[in-house]
């Protein structure tokens, strides 16, 4: 079974690439990368600000299970609409350095779309620390909606 | 005992992976690690001996004080990096396109 989203990184380098295929219009891709409230829904942050434009800021805010606050920000740099964003990625109060992120939009056809985003490391040892991260943070939020998944079932 | 399945077992846990994710920026004391939690320092020091037991965090002693610190070889020998991390991205997108959908 092929995977809809792909990682492509080399061993040596302090860059990855994630790719996506969705089954929507690029102008639908675009939007849930834009509103607030929908970005909101799919990273399952809340969203303190996001300027969706050229120096835009834009700020989340997660709570994990014990209550504690993180903070996650960045600048946009480069805005185009259904073409490109190109933004920094920092989570704040941590000693994780900033890290770059390209993401493209790419238009399959009238109903499908790609996604290209690649992100940037300051060196090596940082993107392999981040790595190792979201799967302590990964899985926790797998499973946070996990739950609220099932508890809308209810 | 069946050292896998504990390792894994090790990493189920979110305390201890919360201390996995810690130690995965610094090199930490125990007391250090104790700290960031509300639990019992005994606890905590129960978490990191299960850790070092299962090798995924190893010990260096620096003075009179111990610093934990990552096993990378551990890690990378349990856990493939690249694959949480895409299932992360994966679960966001898939959230994405069923919220997307049914704007259309």
């Amino acid at each position: 079974m092929e995977l809809k989203t792909k990682i492509h990184t080399e061993e040596g380098k302090q860059d990855l690439l994630i790719t996506r295929h969705f089954d929507l219009p690029p102008a639908l891709l675009f939007r849930a990368f834009v509103e607030p409230d929908i970005v909101a829904q799919w990273m399952g942050t809340s969203v303190l600000r996001l300027e969706a434009r050229k120096f835009g800021a834009y700020q989340f805010e997660t709570t994990d299970p014990k209550g504690h606050k993180h903070r996650f920000s960045g600048v946009i740099h480069e805005f185009v609409p259904e073409v490109k964003i190109t933004r920094t990625f920092e989570m704040e109060n941590t000693p994780f350095p900033v890290q770059l992120e390209f993401l493209e939009f790419e238009k399959l056809s009238d109903n499908s779309s790609r996604l290209s985003m690649q992100i940037v490391y300051k060196s090596l040892e940082h993107k392999n620390q981040m790595l190792q991260l979201p799967f302590a943070q990964g899985i926790n939020m797998a499973h946070n909606r996990l739950q609220e998944i099932v508890q809308s079932l209810k | 005992m069946n050292l896998r399945r504990d390792v894994f077992q090790a990493i189920a846990d979110p305390t201890r992976r919360a201390i996995l994710l810690m130690l995965a920026a610094q090199s930490m004391s125990a007391g250090a690690i104790a700290a960031s939690f509300d639990s019992a320092r005994s606890t905590v020091s129960r978490h990191i001996h299960i850790l070092t037991e299962c090798e995924l965090v190893q010990q260096d002693q620096q003075g009179r004080e111990i610093y934990y610190h990552l096993n990378p070889l551990k890690m990378k020998e349990v856990v493939d990096f690249i694959e949480p991390f895409r299932q992360m991205w994966e679960e966001r997108f898939d959230k994405l396109e069923d919220i997307m959908k049914k704007q259309i």
